[in-house]
Parts: C-alpha cells; sequence; structure tokens
C-alpha cells in the first residue's frame, strides 16, 4: 500500500460525532421498524376492541366462540365475512392453519432431521458437499413457485394415488409447506450437532463406543434442544408461510378434522381478502388482527428458538470448567 | 491405593459396558439416513425436472421480450421481467445502505455483550421471523395508509390518489425491510473476516474511527456487502406476499416510469396465471416458462452469492 492511501484529512471532531450518530440512527432503525410492524399492524386491528361501529358487526367473542345464525341450527362456527350477515369466526381457519402446518411437520421432520444427522454423523466429507448444495438450492425456492408445483402437479398426483374428493386439500398444501420448511429444520439441527465438541466425540469412542453408538447415545442427546428449536422454527415459518396455502389449500374455511377436505388459513385468507376490502371496514380491522394473530405467535416461536439456540452453544462450546 | 483404584472403577465399566450393550455396528439408522438425504434429493430432482421439462419449450428470446397478449394466454413476459428488475434495484437502494450502516454499527461501535447489541440482534432476527404476509399487511397500513395518504392529504388537493396508492416505491420499501436482516447477516460476517491487524494499522497512522470505517473498513467488507445484496435480491424477486397489495399488478398496458406507478413481477404474474386464469391448460406452457425464468433468476443469484461467500470463509481461514 502506498502512503497516499493513507492520506487522511485533518480530524473533525463534529464530522466523527455525526458520522457514528448517523450510524447509529441506521442501526437503531431495525429495532424501530419491528417496532412499527407491531404499532400499525395492532393499530389497524384496534377498532375492534374500541370502535362501536365496528363492534356492531364483529366482536371478539364472536371470532372465537360459536354463533347461533339460524333460528333452527346449533350454533356453529362460519367465516363468511362477505355475506349479507358478515361472519368473522376465526376458528375454521385456526383449524385449517394447524392442519396444513401438522401435515408440514410430518412431513418434513423425518426427513430434515434424519438428513441432518446422516450429514453430520454418517457422511463422507463428499456426500456432504453433495448435501449442503441440494438443501441451499431448496432454500432458494420462492414459495410461489413452490405453490405453483403443489397446485399444477402435486395436487393431481395426490388426487389420483388417494382417491381424494378434493384436489387442494390439507394434505397438498401441508406436503408443500414440509417441502418449504425441510431447509430450516435440517439446517438448524445439522448446526446443533455439529456443534457437538469433538473431545465428547473422542471420550466416547475411548470409552468402547462404536461410531454409532456416539451419535444415538451422546451426540444427538446432546444436541436435542438444537433438533427441537429446528423444529420449532419450521413449525413458526409454516403457518406464516403464505403463497404455498393460497395457492395449493382450496382456500374453503371449514371446521373440520379431516386431513383430505380443503382448508383455509391464517394467512391465505389476509392474502386472498385484503385487496378487495374498504379502507376501515370491519372486514379490514378483522384481517389486520389475524395479522397480529400472526405477528405475535411468531414473535414469541422465534424468541423461544433463539434462546434456546443460544442457550445450547454457550454449553457446548463455552468455557468447560 | 491398589485397592481403591480397582473398586472405584469396576462399577464405573460395567455402567458403560450396560449403556453400550447392543454392539451392532448401526446399520439400521444409518440406512435411514441415508434414505432421508435420498428423498430430499429426489424431491428437488422432481421438482426441478418438472419445472426444467415444462418450461424449456416455451422460453426463447421473443418470450422474454414482448408483453401478454389474449389474456395472458399468449405472447411474453417482458413487462413483468422489467417491473421485478426495477423492484428490485429500488429495493437495494433503499435498503442496502441501512442494513450496512446497521452492521457496522453493531461490530464496531458496540461492545460485544452490551444491552444495544442484544436487542439490536434479537430485533433483526425477529424481523427475519416475521411472515412475508405481515409484511404486506405493513406495506398497506403503514406506508400506503399512513405516508402516502399523509403525502397527498399535505401536498394534493384532488381526490385522486397520487401516492395513497399501490405503487413501486412501497413495494420496494416493505421488501427493503424484509430483506434487511440478509444484508446485515452477510455484512457482519464480512467484517469479522476483516484482521484486527489491518484496523490497529489504519488507527496507529492516526486515522480516525471514521476515516477507518470509510477508508479501510468498508472496502474490506465490500464482497461481503456484495453477498448481502445479491441474497437479499434472490428473495426479494422471489416474494410475492409482501407485494400483492402494495404495488403489484395483474396486467398493465405500460412500463412503470415514475416511482409511485404499478407494476408487473414475475412471481406475482405466476400467482396470477395460476389461479386466476378462465383456462389454464392455455396458459399452462406460458406459466411453465415463467416459473422456470424466476427460478433460474433465483439461482443464479443464490449461486453468484455462495461463490463470492466462500471466497470470503476461505479467506478468512486462510489468515
Amino acid at each position: 500500500m502506498t502512503a497516499e492511501k493513507f492520506d487522511f484529512k485533518p480530524k473533525s471532531k463534529l464530522k466523527e460525532w455525526l458520522g457514528e450518530k448517523v450510524i447509529m440512527l441506521c442501526a437503531l432503525s431495525a429495532l424501530v421498524s419491528i417496532a412499527l410492524i407491531f404499532i400499525f399492524i395492532f393499530k389497524e386491528s384496534s377498532p375492534i376492541l374500541t370502535d362501536e361501529f365496528i363492534k356492531d358487526e364483529v366482536t371478539v367473542s364472536e371470532m372465537v366462540f360459536p354463533q347461533q345464525w339460524k333460528a333452527d341450527e346449533p350454533p356453529r362456527w362460519s367465516w363468511q365475512p362477505t355475506s349479507s350477515t358478515p361472519k368473522y369466526s376465526l376458528f375454521p381457519l385456526f383449524v385449517g392453519t394447524l392442519k396444513a402446518a401438522l401435515v408440514a411437520m410430518l412431513f418434513a421432520t423425518p426427513l430434515g432431521v434424519g438428513a441432518a444427522i446422516y450429514s453430520s454423523e454418517f457422511a463422507s466429507k463428499r456426500m456432504r458437499e453433495v448435501i449442503k448444495p441440494v438443501i441451499e438450492l431448496l432454500a432458494g425456492i420462492p414459495s410461489v413457485v413452490l405453490g405453483f408445483f403443489a397446485l399444477i402437479v402435486l395436487a393431481s398426483i395426490l388426487q389420483d394415488l388417494f382417491g381424494l374428493t378434493y384436489r387442494l386439500n390439507a394434505l397438498n398444501a401441508g406436503i408443500a409447506l414440509g417441502i418449504a420448511i425441510i431447509p430450516i429444520i435440517f439446517t438448524v439441527a445439522e448446526d446443533a450437532m455439529s456443534s457437538v465438541p469433538g473431545s465428547l466425540r473422542d471420550a466416547a469412542r475411548a470409552l468402547g463406543a462404536n461410531p454409532w453408538q456416539v451419535s444415538f447415545t451422546m451426540v444427538l442427546p446432546a444436541a436435542m434442544p438444537g433438533i427441537a428449536a429446528g423444529m420449532v422454527l419450521g413449525f413458526g415459518r409454516a403457518v406464516g408461510e403464505t403463497m404455498i396455502v393460497l395457492m395449493a389449500s382450496g382456500n374453503a374455511a371449514i371446521a373440520s378434522w379431516s386431513f383430505v377436505d380443503s382448508i383455509r388459513t391464517f394467512s391465505a385468507t389476509i392474502a386472498a381478502e385484503l385487496a378487495e376490502v374498504v379502507f376501515g371496514s370491519a372486514h379490514y380491522s378483522v384481517l389486520f388482527f389475524i395479522g397480529t394473530i400472526l405477528f405475535i405467535f411468531t414473535f414469541f416461536i422465534n424468541l423461544g428458538g433463539d434462546v434456546v439456540l443460544s442457550r445450547l452453544r454457550t454449553r457446548l462450546q463455552g468455557k468447560l470448567q | 491405593m491398589s485397592q481403591v483404584a480397582p473398586l472405584a472403577q469396576k462399577p464405573l465399566q460395567e455402567d458403560v459396558k450396560a449403556h453400550f450393550r447392543p454392539k451392532t455396528q448401526g446399520y439400521v439408522p444409518r440406512g435411514l439416513t441415508l434414505a432421508a438425504v435420498v428423498l430430499i434429493i429426489a424431491i428437488l430432482a422432481i421438482l426441478l425436472g418438472n419445472i426444467v421439462v415444462g418450461g424449456v419449450g416455451t422460453i426463447s428470446w421473443e418470450f422474454l421480450t414482448s408483453p401478454p397478449e389474449q389474456g395472458l394466454e399468449a405472447g411474453g413476459i417482458y413487462p413483468a421481467i422489467i417491473g421485478t428488475v426495477f423492484l428490485v434495484i429500488l429495493m437495494v437502494i433503499c435498503g442496502v445502505p441501512i442494513g450496512v450502516l446497521t452492521a457496522i454499527y453493531l461490530q464496531e461501535y458496540t461492545r460485544p455483550g452490551s444491552k444495544v447489541m442484544r436487542m439490536i440482534r434479537i430485533a433483526i432476527n425477529n424481523l427475519a421471523g416475521v411472515p412475508s404476509i405481515v409484511f404486506g399487511l405493513f406495506g398497506l397500513g403503514f406506508f400506503i395508509g399512513f405516508v402516502g395518504r399523509g403525502i397527498d392529504g399535505a401536498f394534493f388537493e384532488s381526490n385522486q390518489p397520487v401516492w395513497g396508492q399501490p405503487a413501486i416505491i412501497w413495494a420496494a420499501l416493505t421488501l427493503a425491510l424484509l430483506t434487511l436482516p440478509v444484508v446485515i447477516i452477510s455484512t457482519e460476517e464480512a467484517l469479522r473476516a476483516i484482521p484486527r491487524e489491518v484496523k490497529d494499522a489504519s488507527y496507529a497512522l492516526g486515522a480516525t474511527k471514521l476515516q477507518t470505517i470509510r477508508r479501510v473498513i468498508i472496502p474490506q467488507a465490500m464482497p461481503g456487502i456484495f453477498t448481502g445484496s445479491i441474497l437479499a435480491i434472490s428473495r426479494g424477486a422471489g416474494e410475492v406476499a409482501p407485494i400483492m397489495f402494495t404495488g403489484a399488478a395483474y396486467y398493465l398496458p405500460y412500463l412503470p416510469s415514475k416511482l409511485n406507478d404499478q407494476f408487473m413481477e414475475l412471481g406475482y404474474h405466476v400467482f396470477v396465471m395460476a389461479t386466476q386464469s378462465p383456462d389454464v391448460d392455455k396458459t399452462l406452457p406460458i406459466l411453465y416458462g415463467t416459473v422456470l425464468v424466476l427460478l433460474l433468476l433465483t439461482f443464479m443469484l443464490n449461486f453468484t452469492a455462495i461463490m463470492i461467500r466462500s471466497r470470503i470463509r476461505s479467506r478468512r481461514k486462510g489468515e
């Protein structure tokens, strides 16, 4: 490096001070924006609790408990926000979200965790160089592409295979969601297992355990919190994912427990209905209310996952007394 | 002494033996976990194979450079490609500088483990986990409903919304927020890879902190900033939920030319053709072609980013 390159101008205290403040402001903007997101989503949904006019049309208890809509029928949950008497029960959406996320977890957990175990415990270096890019490719697929695949290809395969009545259903959407969350489960679980210190592995080997015993009696239990965190984060992602369920689930708000019925999830409801809604109406507030639920839910899932993972890291890699 | 040792060791040995009793080689767990890997590879292969086979016949120069025709059943995807490019350029301009400065603040100005740092870190991690549809809601409620309408109310007399409507700038800002964590995380990684000695040398020559950041740290971190921007572009180009209400349009006869224009976008175009088309069989070839273009775009971006990143990592290991 030449001398000119470090030809610094005379120091200016003011510039230094300003520079630091500008940089700090930018950093705080991350903090502020997450607060802003919450404040705004909540602000737009708050009329449900405060506005008399909107409370006339929908209340929180109406969204939770079954309602008597006709005199000769038992009370039921229904989501029909655009009918002449708008019905805003969130229960069918809750059931739909849960079903899709459950299928996704059942599909993705064995694959993601299994592949993570293989990659961290058994795979040769060469095999690992195949697995990593495969997972990265999978993670890079936009969710709208997965939704497209589930809608056009997967749905037909499943329908032919199981003779289903509805082409688009919880199973179809759940499997596509599962493909979307395999990478996160794999990455977090693999990270946890490979952060188990080599000295512990050596110790187990020295005590006479063979490699797979080391993996299953020592590494796996030690990394268990990390694997669990990966699953929880995957679940959070599955609940929040929008385009896949919007395209592949059929979008019928039915409160049934059958996995081959069409479903409508929280996220897909927002995506499908927000475009046609009137600014400031009851329907608009309810959609933001759903957004608040999603936000709070994923916030705590992520916070929990973070805490578990950072504790695990200090336990496995922190100073050993 | 010779009496104590065997007494203490014997139960331990037995304990260890009991713990590891079944001395199998573990072919079953090995086989099962390998099956998981093979299945994942198979899923990816089927997915990509299907899209490539379905889409490769459609892609031609004409497809890439002509607008859609006959209600999306013929023609190309030129406006969607241009819209996507404009969108991500705007997103990078709005988001990357803030992300880079945040990373610099975290790495250079805060002490590791300090309260501010932990708070910002938690905020970033959570920002990364917020569902994309919530960003869409935020974009609509804040950028369009609050900022846009605020501008309209303050500067424009007419009842026609000028800024208080879906527009490319609002979509870009929403995406910038969504991709902020990506930029911050990879810039931070690059900053950590800068050897201490380089910074020390700069200080020893009498440079101030700000001068060191501008003349030494940022140039050194450039590849990392680049990686972060590319990853952000790849993520942003694939997201549909945040732009559905903030600016993307089904079909537009013109290209966006002002910040408050609407725009067409590849991902949204896929969604529209797949779900709103009256005759899906007719649009299917175009649909496959669009999906393939979108996929190639994101993969190419990701591949570039991964290459740069692995180069940074090997440089770091070389120290």
